[in-house]
């Protein structure tokens, strides 16, 4: 018996890699999958004002803490606020004397979808979620998926109701980005412990400093482009390394989406597809 | 309710809280395996076909649940189903510590099998994640979530009568 359920589970495997997206397989898992649906959304309700009440407890335990940082914080954006609208309003006109003509930016060349976190796998192999929107939604493969804290990762399987996500967590994910204040092009990828991110190849030359915002730089070259729009806050320089022996400078950043419990998430959809979404 | 229908109604209802709830209680960066406590009280208790075919069922509804290749987690936990199976019916028998330690030895061959599987398979997985972060701590949540699941398992399933038992040692002739 189990060499038959062995042998089976082999072959489900082969199949599941060899096949294309629309393979019959693909689409029985899609089928039953979608027929699940239902199931775990109900779940998901019911376990949400535990989830909520968990959540609460735990802030209770920063709320001072957080109260003293976001103070600091507010005063500083004030004054950041004022010096932005003036260097935007410069930049509106610079780029109507010229008729520039930009690459797609997020938010105002995205529409989205709102929706709530259904599942996850249940090991450490995969940093994934599970959402309830799908291809019937206008979820497409490669969708960036942010929160208000910032990127979350990009939709890499894609079924009629239903899509897969991989976090910026995972070792199968990488982002190209740039400081914000200083515009060092580097790519973030998963670091070495547990939600960690690194931002790697940094040039030696390029300055760097803790606390600086990354975002993503959604570049643009003829037809190949980064997955992701520009702009996306993908998290917060905590440290720079730079050993005189490494080519590029080591920084590590701290995103401010908490991977482990998300509970919902918005997809991007490119507005006009036509225009050449970035990728 | 009569114990194939039993089993599955476990299975099934193990799995999808598995996947929407408990697999993102995190706690101290690890989380517990509901499903495969579930799989480890049947299979202790029904032995290592039951197990087995347990374990690829829960592992394919797993698979279908999180969008997953399909057949990676039910090969995975068909194994650990039979080997929990074969324990209670040969050395794991009537010994009070059992089951405590089919829970220590399958979760970490659990973790260690499915970090080879996804290396094997091309995926690109942190095996100080996989190994060592994730580990313990989902250990730790295991075992302490292990005697109320095996109980509630006892409950839930009626026991075997003497002549159902697999017999250690069969005697041909």
């Amino acid at each position: 018996m189990l060499g038959v359920l062995v042998v089976l589970a082999l072959a489900l495997i082969t199949i599941s890699f060899r096949e294309s997206e629309e393979g019959p397989l693909h689409d029985a898992q899609g089928a039953a999958a979608n027929a699940l649906q239902p199931l775990t959304v109900a779940m998901d309700r019911v376990a949400q004002p535990f989830r909520d009440a968990y959540g609460w407890t735990a802030d209770l335990f920063h709320a001072r803490a957080e109260v003293e940082r976001l103070r600091a914080q507010k005063e500083q954006l004030q004054q950041q606020v004022i010096q932005t609208e003036s260097a935007l309003q410069s930049l509106v006109e610079v780029k109507e004397l010229l008729a520039y003509v930009d690459g797609p930016t997020f938010p105002e060349d995205y529409t989205y979808v709102a929706t709530s976190v259904t599942a996850r796998p249940p090991n450490a192999f995969e940093q994934a979620i599970v959402l309830p929107v799908g291809s019937d939604d206008g979820v497409e493969r490669d969708a960036p998926v942010v929160t208000g804290d910032g990127l979350v990762g990009r939709v890499t399987d894609v079924f009629a109701d239903s899509s897969r996500v991989t976090l910026l967590t995972d070792e199968s994910s990488a982002v190209s980005a740039r400081v914000l204040r200083t515009k060092a092009d580097g790519i973030v990828e998963h670091g070495q412990t547990g939600d960690s991110l690194i931002m790697s190849r940094v040039a030696k030359e390029d300055v760097v400093n803790v606390g600086d915002e990354v975002v993503t730089s959604g570049w643009r070259s003829g037809a190949l482009a980064s997955l992701y729009p520009k702009n996306i806050l993908v998290g917060r320089v905590t440290s720079v390394g730079n050993n005189q022996t490494d080519l590029y400078q080591q920084v590590q950043i701290a995103s401010d989406v908490d991977f482990s419990s998300l509970d919902s998430v918005v997809v991007l959809v490119p507005r006009d597809k036509t225009r050449g979404r970035v990728r | 309710m009569n114990d194939p229908a039993a089993i599955a109604v476990m299975v099934f209802l193990a799995a999808l809280l598995q996947a929407t709830i408990v697999a993102s209680v995190d706690f101290f960066g690890g989380a517990a395996d509901l499903l495969l406590l579930v799989l480890i009280g049947l299979a202790l208790l029904r032995g290592s076909v039951t197990g087995a075919v347990a374990g690829f069922f829960a592992g394919l509804l797993l698979d279908v649940l999180t969008l997953d290749t399909l057949g990676v987690t039910a090969l995975i936990l068909a194994l650990a189903g039979y080997w929990t199976g074969r324990y209670g019916e040969t050395t794991g028998r009537d010994r009070a510590h059992a089951p405590l330690l089919a829970v220590v030895v399958v979760t970490v061959l659990v973790a260690v099998f499915g970090y080879g599987l996804h290396f094997l398979i091309g995926e690109e997985v942190s095996a100080r994640r996989a190994l060592f972060e994730t580990l313990l701590p989902g250990l730790g949540l295991n075992l302490l979530l292990a005697a109320p699941v095996f109980a509630l398992c006892n409950k839930l399933l009626r026991p075997l009568e003497i002549s159902d038992r697999t017999a250690e040692v069969r005697l041909l002739g």
